[in-house]
């Protein structure tokens, strides 16, 4: 979380509650909620890093809050973190291993573990498009995240085909 | 034979075991020759389809999944090997015999469309009743139904070539449901259209399913499979898997919960 966190101060101060409520505004239903107390964790370790400093603002009839701001340190943190090409697919997953290894158990055999994950994946597309039909065509986050994740399967489901014409 | 789709009722619809078996395969063979040489397409598939089953086959190119297809909807004659539709043994038929029996039994859609370009689109669906012998005033009615219910009544007078490549496929699927087939079989149906067309056909597939049709559709898109049933899959020119598919059940939070079995 820290390095969305880090996003939102970009664009102006804020305290914790404004920062939770933002990324749930910003990613729809495309990120798992944020628990408040996760967010002032995180914040905390972001000041210790010296990235973010922050400061009590007084309210009247309410506690004071602490409203958190981006260091210089924060923004070239947030910058690198922006320019660097985020990662690849997955690669050598835990399925691949299993596939790999399966001869050498003596307990699976490659098609038997082929077909099982073919199953699981199709399963898995089928709720993720029932899904895709029922989120909120506003939700654009959440949709192109799920069309996202269908497209990596559909790609997965290749790469069985191609693993089945290598092992039969 | 239309049946009712309660709102909310589980999906797919529960199927009791013994329901009728509408096609049957033994030791089905199709070989190719040509120039002396023979390819084996299809090498002995065994299967069987229950009357409103929705069934996907996939599998690589050249698994043999649309030579099965064709064979099946015989527009492609069986080297050895049974086939029974509706309780008759069907593989030893001759041409006319298969033609007549796909009129009334058998539709199909291709994933090129296969309209009748010189014909309007009201033309291309009506066509079909026509001629099974249907009077022109059924086969009008019946028409009308089918581009109502897949949002295409305004396009009747057009010529297929003016209609997305979406619309096409929607038409050609209210030809190969004008006589009410007991079985509709579709090769690649989306495999020429973008997402939202490939939803829209998916959608329909899937309420035409809803209502009782039997489908028995080749794919390589892994969303359209996985609205199937069942799904097969063919390598080599045989099963190397047929199986149903276990729908994950729905949790509390949506997108959020379904992303977690990703990791």
């Amino acid at each position: 979380m820290r390095q969305p966190l880090l996003a939102l101060l970009a664009k102006e101060p804020a305290h914790g509650y404004e920062l939770k409520l933002a990324l749930e505004q910003t990613f729809g239903q495309a990120y798992p909620s944020p628990n408040i107390g996760q967010v002032y964790v995180t914040l905390k370790r972001l000041e210790q890093d010296g990235l973010v400093r922050s400061q009590d603002v007084e309210q009247t009839t309410r506690p004071n809050k602490r409203v958190y701001e981006l260091t210089p340190a924060g923004r070239e943190a947030l910058l690198a973190w922006i320019d660097e090409p985020s990662d690849g697919p997955r690669i050598r997953d835990e399925f691949f291993i299993k596939l790999i290894l399966a001869p050498m158990t003596g307990l699976a055999d490659r098609i038997a573990l082929m077909n099982t994950q073919r199953r699981h994946y199709l399963s898995v597309i089928r709720r993720l498009t029932e899904l895709h039909a029922d989120t909120d065509p506003a939700d654009t986050p959440a949709r192109l995240l799920i069309e996202g994740a269908l497209l990596h399967l559909q790609a997965d489901l290749d790469w069985l085909e191609r693993c089945q014409e290598e092992f039969v | 034979m239309s049946r009712a789709a309660p709102k909310g009722s589980p999906w797919p619809p529960e199927r009791s075991a013994d329901s009728p078996v509408l096609l049957k395969t033994s030791g089905l063979v199709k070989v190719y020759r040509a120039d002396g040489v023979s390819v084996e397409a299809v090498r002995g598939v065994d299967l069987e389809l229950a009357v409103g089953e929705f069934v996907a086959i996939m599998g690589p190119s050249g698994s043999g999944k649309s030579t099965l297809l064709h064979v099946l909807g015989g527009l492609e004659p069986a080297t050895s090997g049974e086939l029974w539709l509706r309780g008759q043994r069907v593989d030893g038929l001759s041409t006319s015999a298969w033609a007549l029996l796909r009129r009334r039994h058998i539709g199909f859609v291709f994933q090129f469309f296969n309209l009748l370009s010189s014909m309007t689109v009201a033309d291309n669906v009506e066509l079909p009743a026509l001629l099974a012998g249907a009077t022109p005033r059924q086969a009008r009615k019946r028409r009308e139904e089918l581009l109502s219910e897949l949002g295409l009544t305004d396009k009747a007078g057009a010529a297929p070539a003016r209609l997305s490549g979406g619309e096409q496929q929607r038409v050609a699927l209210a030809r190969a449901l004008a006589n009410e087939p007991s079985l509709l079989l579709a090769d690649e149906p989306t495999g020429n259209l973008d997402s939202s067309n490939t939803r829209d056909v998916l959608r329909l597939l899937r309420r035409t399913h809803d209502r009782g049709q039997t489908i028995l559709l080749v794919t390589h898109d892994a969303r359209v499979a996985s609205m199937a049933d069942r799904v097969i899959n063919l390598f080599d020119g045989m099963v190397a898997d047929d199986a149903k598919i276990v729908p994950i059940p729905r949790g509390l939070n949506g997108v959020r919960d379904v992303l977690e079995l990703r990791g």
